[in-house]
């Protein structure tokens, strides 16, 4: 606690918000209160700078060329592999795939681990809240393979045991896939017990760490995962490239996901020999400038801190859920405590798209829909929900606008 | 906190009335016409109940469903409209209608013609909200043309 609040006490968010051209917009008039970090994070000036300066000195092609430009841009692409393998603590850098997203990540484990190993009868264990993106992957691969999907269910108060997702783990399972932190409930999901005992069966986990690599201090090689899965965009970094972090005792056993340039040893008409990891999961140009952006993302996360931002982020999250559990009709989805950055909700009587359009009009960004978690919405007997979600850079008086102006909208349409 | 005029003129009185208290609100049985529209993007859904006589004019008219002030209020608005219409006027007024929300905000629009629907016109000033006023009528044309799911994105 005390270390808590001298933590928020030396954080200093304007200097922060300074970092963050894009927060001087002003939507409608009014000054922005960006709170839409789940669904994709701002970009620090140091990344936009470091993309424009690789593209302004040391863009060419990778891996190819022999002349100083590709021996610039090759480096700077691994150097930012580099970056991300120390980031997440993966031990070995040709565990670090790059991809487009998260949703690419777990579409090649799904595909190329799933495609290879999966037998009929086989289960693929997964949670009520997962995001789209972990659920068709499954689907697809379940279909062509005769496994089955299983679903581990939460409780009746939105909050998750353990324990019934132990009890889910069976002889039969052959690959847990779950969100690290779930994109609606907030919360950070306990996977360590979870992944024990996935081991003790005999079966992988994939964690898919959209929503926690930018909030939690990841470590892949201590929680122990089988493979890990993220996107650049939620963590600070430009569009188009995410990672996927595997065991290389998974890697290597693994068939190529898309076949190209780059990620060939040797081609002829009649047999190809893959390259080494991590190219043999990297076909064609890969998104060069994105990496480099990606890389210094990261630098400068921990620039700030990781502990630092995770402090401040609860700060913001407590003071936001004690704000919106006094406004009469608020229900709050899952927990209150426990949560990383993320704080979901539903208003009786009024709908969230409508939240979404009154709070848009004050300069406020929130999220409205189903976020893209369609199962989760259905066991809540809801269709949709409205979402608040903070950043390194959010403060309390943007909270603190949201729920005044969440109030005020309340009022509008229950009169 | 006062609220903008855009914003007034989305969420007129009028709306928040019909979103409050629905008209036509319910299923309909017996009924000839049937179908379901559905809004992925915001989750919004609606049912659609017709009883069209022998004559062609629309006897009667429901719905049910889950939606927003705006896709909830177009609905309840529309099936005011729809009574005593015939399929032609209907149709013709689906058409009317749907060109009318769909123009730029300043344009010009023969709101004689229009009636009641006017006040759903605050939308042209919200593009991302324009497919809940529209959902309901996108519903009516599926239900017309022989029933089935209908899908805005
Ligand atoms: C939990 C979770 N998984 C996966 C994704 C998909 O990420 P992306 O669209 O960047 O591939 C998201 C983001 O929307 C998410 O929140």
């Amino acid at each position: 606690m005390s270390l808590h609040s001298t933590q928020t006490l030396a954080y200093d968010v304007e200097r922060i918000r300074q970092d963050f051209p894009i927060l001087g917009v002003r939507p409608h008039g009014k000054p922005l209160a960006y709170l839409d970090n789940a669904a994709t994070t701002q970009k620090p000036r140091c990344v936009l700078d470091a993309m424009t300066h690789y593209y302004t000195h040391l863009h060419s092609n990778v891996h190819r060329g022999v002349h100083y430009l590709s021996e610039q841009a090759t480096a700077a692409y691994e150097h930012a592999r580099d970056i991300v393998a120390s980031f997440i603590g993966a031990r070995r850098r040709e565990e670090i795939i790059f991809t487009r997203g998260t949703t690419e990540s777990i579409n090649l484990v799904a595909a190329s681990w799933g495609g290879a190993f999966l037998r009929p009868g086989d289960e693929i264990l997964l949670t009520v809240f997962e995001h789209h993106s972990n659920i068709v992957p499954w689907q697809l691969v379940a279909q062509r393979t005769g496994a089955q999907l299983r679903v581990v269910p939460i409780e009746q108060d939105g909050s998750f045991s353990v324990d019934r997702a132990l009890e889910a783990i069976t002889e039969r399972t052959r690959i847990v896939a779950l969100a690290h932190v779930s994109n609606v409930l907030g919360i950070v999901v306990p996977v360590a017990p979870i992944i024990e005992h996935a081991h003790r069966v005999g079966a992988v986990v994939l964690l898919d760490g959209a929503q926690a690599v930018a909030h939690l201090d990841v470590d892949v090689a201590e929680l122990d995962c089988d493979f890990y899965a993220f996107s650049s965009h939620k963590v600070y970094g430009p569009t188009g490239i995410g990672v996927l972090y595997g065991k290389a005792e998974f890697l290597e056993r693994m068939p190529p996901y898309h076949g190209g340039g780059d990620m060939i040893r040797r081609v002829t008409f009649e047999r190809t020999t893959y390259n080494d990891l991590p190219y043999k999961f990297e076909a064609g140009t890969p998104p060069i400038a994105e990496a480099v952006g990606l890389g210094r993302a990261l630098e400068y996360v921990d620039s700030i801190g990781r502990a630092a931002i995770a402090a401040w982020e609860e700060h913001l999250v407590a003071s936001c859920i004690e704000q919106l559990v006094q406004i009469d009709g608020v229900r709050l989805l899952g927990p209150e405590r426990g949560r990383a950055a993320v704080v979901a909700f539903s208003v009786e009587g009024v709908h969230p798209h409508d939240i979404a359009t009154f709070l848009d009009r004050e300069g406020i960004a929130i999220r409205a829909g189903h976020h893209c978690a369609q199962p989760l919405m259905d066991f809540f007997g809801i269709p949709a929900s409205s979402r608040i979600s903070v950043a390194m850079y959010s403060t309390e008086e943007e909270i603190e606008r949201a729920a005044t102006a969440l109030r005020k909208c309340i009022t509008v349409f229950r009169l | 906190m006062e609220l903008s005029d855009e914003l007034r003129q989305l969420y007129q009185e009028v709306i928040l009335d019909h979103h409050r208290a629905p008209r036509n609100y319910g299923n309909l049985e017996p009924h000839t016409h049937q179908a379901e529209g559905y809004n992925p993007l915001c989750g919004d859904q609606i049912e659609l109940f017709l009883r069209v006589n022998d004559a062609g004019i629309i006897e009667d008219v429901r719905f049910t469903g889950q939606g927003c002030a705006i896709s909830r209020a177009s609905a309840s608005l529309m099936t005011e409209a729809l009574k005593g219409k015939s399929l032609a006027e209907a149709h013709a007024l689906f058409e009317r209608f749907h060109r009318a929300v769909t123009t730029e905000p300043t344009a010009p629009v023969d709101a004689d013609s229009l009636g009641k629907l006017v006040v759903l016109l605050g939308v042209r000033e919200f593009p991302t909200r324009i497919k809940c006023a529209t959902l309901p009528w996108h519903t009516l044309e599926q239900a017309l043309a022989g029933g089935g799911t209908t899908t805005t994105e």
